[in-house]
């Protein structure tokens, strides 16, 4: 029984992390109607930010938080603006290939920056952990699961509520409508993937407390399976994003936890191949909105 | 026309013999020890290690006289750790008069030019391709351990020396050091008469590995064996910490230099932390010490486990040389040195080693372990 709840914490732990990944890919998907294949490897920029910041030991804590994700916004602004944006009125295919093609730009800067061994950074966050009985549960998780709703609480008023949040709901609607109506479509969705990759900064920064190093691939090995995540919640959508991230994290710590230990090993197996039963039954994932083509 | 073929053919002719002097010196009165092994790309340090230790040796036996009063000589060819770089390389100083393989370093390269040098017949001692393939022909030699024998060696120290009965064991499965390292120690560690409470994996990109400490906690192990690289070993080594785990650690040669990626308070999570390994420069064993005073002189340094065994490797061609009774390098006879291999008997810095017909040494494993943050031969 304690077993069975330490694992759920684990689950829960991990899948907070893909959670928050997952938003930021669901978000720029919902809107800019793109997959950023880039967003996993804009939170490694921003986990070697922090590890720079916390060698150079001149600048507090919450100073380097902001850093990280500052340093985050601003690259994914930049790499809109220099990769994206030209290719606006290109076919999305043209797109998600520069996508992937600006993942190997950043990993590769940072091999050639950090090289490729793993860099392990100084615990930035102590907050101990809660003794509930014989079960050990780190506040770090607290941390990470209120930042994870939190945020995406925060998102979804966003969206609905502000007026450029409803630029953006328009945008990803329909763009020549929501250009007709006086909305600047370039510029939403430029403020989407600066706000997709501020989240990816916030996970940065959630993901180096956690677990404290960082190579050049910790990105794309993460955002691939917060991708998963996101498509089994059904992209574009905010709530689903988030219960497809906790969904994968639990049943990754549940099959290795709990499978005997042959089978374990193929956690990962396991994971998609409930994904796949998924996509079969409900082709748009959990929450995903059927979208009636309009001819 | 006919001129011009001419004028070809005198060129071609020209730049032919040109490029046979460029083979350079002269090695005809030396034994010429080829070495194979990457000084370059991703695996660099562990074919300079090799290149340099085996330096070393070969500095020392000539400045004492040679062999049976021959000059050795060491040719090195950079393979990247590839596999068909390897194989060219190993052309390259057939070419130039190799008599004697020190390599590869690495089990792939290693592999791959197997059947050359078993079609060839020459001696082939690899210093440190660990992989049990590695030495599989008559011909082939190698001065470390095996995978397994490491997980062998290692259920024996922890069952016999540190008295535990409970084993935890975590383990890379899509790792063949890891797997080859882990199964002989499964078997070992239960053929003595202890117990496995708990043996979890995880795969060679995992990122989190807080259900399998969870589930290690939850065991009733005495110490957790760890037949990993030492780079995963500490990312384990701080979630096992958050999650209170603090059985004593124990693992393979993989752990050397754990210490390099756990600093500040980190550090003090792998204190007491004991794992096999063939050389630690800080032994006050007088070999050892004498040579990590030379080589910190040479190379700036301090020498690790490759250096050691490409310096053993070197020793063990002079005493196969001896043993054979080789006086002359117009003298060598491949079947007489690959025979001597297995008469032979060797103090190296990486042990006592004598060698059974498979070409696998026989020798004692050491281990290291950590104190005050420090590796400590034990």
């Amino acid at each position: 029984m304690q077993m069975l709840i330490s694992t759920i914490i684990d689950g829960l732990n991990l899948g907070s992390v893909y959670a928050l990944v997952a938003l930021g890919y669901s978000m720029v998907y919902g809107i800019a109607k793109m997959l950023n294949f880039a967003h996993g490897d804009v939170i490694m920029v921003g986990i070697y930010s922090i590890f720079v910041c916390l060698n150079a030991n001149v600048l507090p804590v919450p100073v380097t938080m902001l850093i990280c994700v500052a340093v985050c916004a601003l690259l994914g602004f930049v790499v809109e603006k220099l990769a994206y944006k030209p290719l606006r009125s290109s076919s999305s295919l043209s797109v998600l290939i520069t996508a992937i093609g600006v993942s190997y730009l950043l990993q590769n800067v940072a091999l050639l920056i950090f090289k490729s061994d793993r860099k392990f950074l100084q615990s930035f966050i102590e907050l101990g952990s809660l003794k509930l009985g014989e079960i050990e549960i780190p506040l770090i998780s607290f941390v990470i699961w209120g930042t994870t709703l939190i945020i995406m609480f925060a998102l979804d008023v966003f969206i609905k509520k502000t007026s450029m949040g409803r630029a953006m709901l328009a945008v990803s609607e329909d763009k020549g409508a929501a250009q007709l109506m006086g909305v600047n479509v370039n510029r939403t969705i430029s403020l989407t993937f600066i706000i997709g990759s501020a989240l990816a900064g916030v996970a940065a920064i959630l993901y180096a407390a956690k677990y404290q190093n960082v190579d050049p691939y910790t990105g794309s090995v993460f955002g691939i399976k917060a991708f998963a995540a996101a498509v089994f919640g059904g992209i574009g959508s905010i709530p689903g994003a988030m219960i497809g991230g906790f969904t994968l994290g639990l049943i990754e710590a549940l099959t290795i936890g709990f499978l005997p230990d042959s089978l374990a090993a193929a956690s990962d197996g396991v994971a998609y191949a409930l994904l796949i039963i998924m996509l079969i039954l409900k082709p748009s994932g959990l929450l995903g909105k059927k979208r009636v083509e309009k001819v | 026309m006919k001129k011009t073929f001419r004028l070809f053919t005198v060129a071609l002719v020209i730049f032919m013999l040109a490029t046979l002097a460029g083979c350079g010196a002269d090695y005809s009165d030396k034994f010429v020890i080829g070495g194979i092994g990457p000084t370059t790309g991703t695996a660099a340090s562990y074919g300079q290690s090799v290149r340099d230790g085996a330096q070393i040796a070969i500095d020392e036996i000539n400045a004492a006289g040679g062999v049976n009063g021959v000059e050795l000589v060491l040719l090195f060819e950079d393979d990247e750790a590839l596999g068909d770089k390897a194989k060219s390389a190993y052309e390259t100083l057939m070419d130039n008069g190799m008599q004697v393989l020190i390599g590869a370093v690495t089990s792939d390269a290693s592999i791959a030019i197997n059947s050359l040098t078993a079609a060839d017949g020459i001696l082939q001692i690899t210093p440190s391709a660990s992989a049990i393939e590695a030495a599989a022909n008559p011909n082939t030699f190698r001065v470390c351990f095996t995978d397994p024998l490491q997980g062998v060696s290692m259920a024996n120290y922890a069952y016999n020396t540190l008295g535990y009965r409970k084993a935890a064991v975590i383990h890379n499965y899509d790792d063949n050091y890891s797997t080859g390292m882990y199964e002989a120690f499964i078997e070992e560690f239960q053929r003595l008469g202890g117990t496995i409470s708990e043996d979890v994996s995880f795969a060679k990109d995992a990122t989190d590995f807080n259900a399998q400490i969870t589930k290690i906690a939850a065991s009733d192990a005495e110490f957790l064996f760890m037949p990993i690289y030492a780079e995963k070993a500490a990312q384990i080594v701080i979630t096992a910490n958050e999650k209170g785990v603090d059985i004593p650690l124990l693992g393979g040669d993989g752990l050397d230099g754990i210490l390099n990626y756990l600093t500040g308070d980190n550090a003090k999570l792998v204190e007491g932390l004991i794992f096999l390994t063939p050389f630690i420069s800080t032994d006050t064993d007088p070999a050892i010490q004498s040579f990590t005073q030379k080589y910190t002189e040479k190379y700036g340094k301090a020498p690790d486990q490759f250096a050691a065994d490409g310096y053993d490797a070197v020793y063990l061609v002079k005493l196969a040389l001896e043993q054979a009774g080789i006086t002359s390098p117009d003298a060598v006879d491949n079947a007489a040195l690959v025979a001597a291999m297995t008469q032979i008997e060797l103090d190296g810095l990486t042990g006592h080693m004598t060698f059974d017909e498979n070409g696998e040494p026989m020798k004692d494993a050491k281990v290291a372990k950590i104190i005050d943050g420090v590796y400590v031969a034990q």
